[in-house]
């Protein structure tokens, strides 16, 4: 067994949200650490995550997970809306922000009072760039998800949009119809609609670098490669460097 | 008329995600604010905005500014909740039924049993007692609404008075600022001279409907 001083405690640092945030929350009892991973489907996501959760509890960390549309309060309504393509856009994007806001005050926030690691499969960011390509005002949304928590790092696993096609056409044989942002109708062709659409997102993300200092990760390595780069990236955001 | 009368009613999606975090009391201040703007945005996108576009008069039970009055008593900042809802255009003619507090107690209680939770504002625990956290509340409110009330225009009825004199006032004022005759509903068009008309076919005697 390992001596218990092989573990290394969080070191922590001074936070802030990224506007007026969530009353009544006092920042300075938040320990713990809000570790986000971004990408499209298909950019290895969830096989980092996973290999994060088992590298950090083998650690000795305590983990939690938290993603998009699974929130108790309106995620079962969010995967019904998508189903039927009934909700207007804004209406959609405020969805999304209930569902948001009710993880971050249930889970995210009280994990973190714990000294929990968080790992966030997605955060405000896909939402945010998902409503800029769709013209919406910046400013709003950055009124909006001013309740937002500034995470402890945020990872950006790029894949090039021709190879996120074949990844997911090699795991279901089909593109979703909102990953391939279908309601643009940029075109009538899903493969290009797909590829037009994945290439804006990545080029919103990138503006947006500017703003949240996202830390960009070239997924197209090998997982094992792209899961040591991250783990060493995190042992220094875990010793406060 | 080209009228329609919107009240707080949404899809049958929002409408569940909303009774639902009510029921269970999941709401937060911030999740009580979003979910609302949400349901406020899927009404304001799928009928306000075609109605008003077609030429109609849009009578709206609430509007923004019941979320800006609530949620700024919840704690929400006042400029983060203004922000939320500033897809929404202002309205042209802004009623405030101002009513004291026992009578509007007393309206609700003659409708129904008993005050709701969040109505009552019991989820900022201001009292334990429902009638005494529903006055706390609603007065903290009407605070709200009267600092907004010049800002944006409000044009404030004594709601103590009979329903028929509140009218009276409210009618003489929408024909006062609204120029009515616009909005009549044009006759349909005649059909043109060169369709046939199709008649249909009289039900014989033996297929009417047995008495």
């Amino acid at each position: 067994m390992k001596p218990a001083n092989d573990i290394v405690v969080p070191v922590r640092r001074v936070r802030r949200f990224y506007g007026h945030g969530i009353p009544g929350v006092k920042l300075e009892e938040l320990g713990g650490k809000l570790i986000v991973v971004e990408g499209a489907d298909g950019s290895g996501r969830s096989t980092q995550i996973a290999k994060l959760v088992e590298w950090l509890e083998g650690s000795g960390h305590a983990t939690v997970q938290v993603g998009l549309k699974r929130s108790s309060l309106v995620s079962d309504e969010l995967g019904q809306a998508q189903e039927g393509n009934i909700l207007s856009r804004t209406t959609l994007s405020l969805f999304y922000a209930t569902d948001f806001a009710d993880q971050l005050e249930n889970v995210i926030l009280p994990a973190l009072r714990a000294g929990f690691i968080v790992l966030a499969d997605r955060y405000i960011y896909t939402l945010m760039a998902r409503d800029l390509v769709r013209g919406f005002h910046e400013p709003w949304l950055k009124n909006l998800y001013g309740i937002a928590l500034e995470p402890d790092a945020v990872f950006y696993l790029t894949v090039a949009p021709e190879e996120l096609v074949q990844r997911n056409l090699a795991k279901s044989a089909a593109l979703d119809y909102w990953e391939s942002g279908m309601d643009l109708g940029l075109s009538r062709d899903m493969f290009d609609c797909f590829v037009k659409y994945q290439t804006s997102m990545q080029a919103t993300f990138r503006r947006m670098q500017d703003s949240y200092g996202f830390t960009f990760v070239d997924g197209n390595r090998s997982a094992e490669t792209i899961s040591a780069e991250l783990q060493k990236k995190i042992s220094a955001v875990l010793a406060g460097k | 008329m080209k009228v329609y009368f919107s009240e707080w009613n949404s899809s049958e999606l929002v409408k569940s995600a909303t009774s639902k975090g009510k029921k269970r009391e999941l709401l937060t201040p911030t999740t009580f604010s979003l979910i609302h703007a949400t349901d406020f945005a899927d009404r304001y996108e799928r009928h306000l905005v075609p109605l008003l576009r077609a030429g109609y008069v849009v009578l709206c039970d609430r509007y923004v500014f019941t979320a800006f009055a609530r949620d700024v008593v919840r704690g929400c900042p006042p400029d983060w909740v203004r922000g939320l809802y500033d897809f929404a255009a202002l309205p042209d003619l802004t009623f405030f039924f101002q009513a004291d507090l026992e009578v509007s107690l007393q309206r609700i209680l003659d409708g129904r049993p008993k005050l709701k939770f969040f109505e009552a504002g019991m989820d900022l625990r201001l009292s334990s007692d429902i009638y005494e956290s529903f006055r706390i509340f609603q007065g903290r409110l009407l605070e709200q609404y009267l600092a907004m009330s010049t800002e944006f225009n409000f044009t404030v009825i004594d709601a103590n008075e009979p329903v028929e004199t509140q009218q009276a006032v409210v009618r003489q004022l929408v024909s006062k600022r609204v120029d009515l005759t616009v909005y009549k509903r044009r006759k349909p068009a005649p059909p043109p001279p060169s369709v046939p008309r199709v008649r249909r076919p009289k039900p014989s005697p033996a297929e009417e409907p047995a008495e």
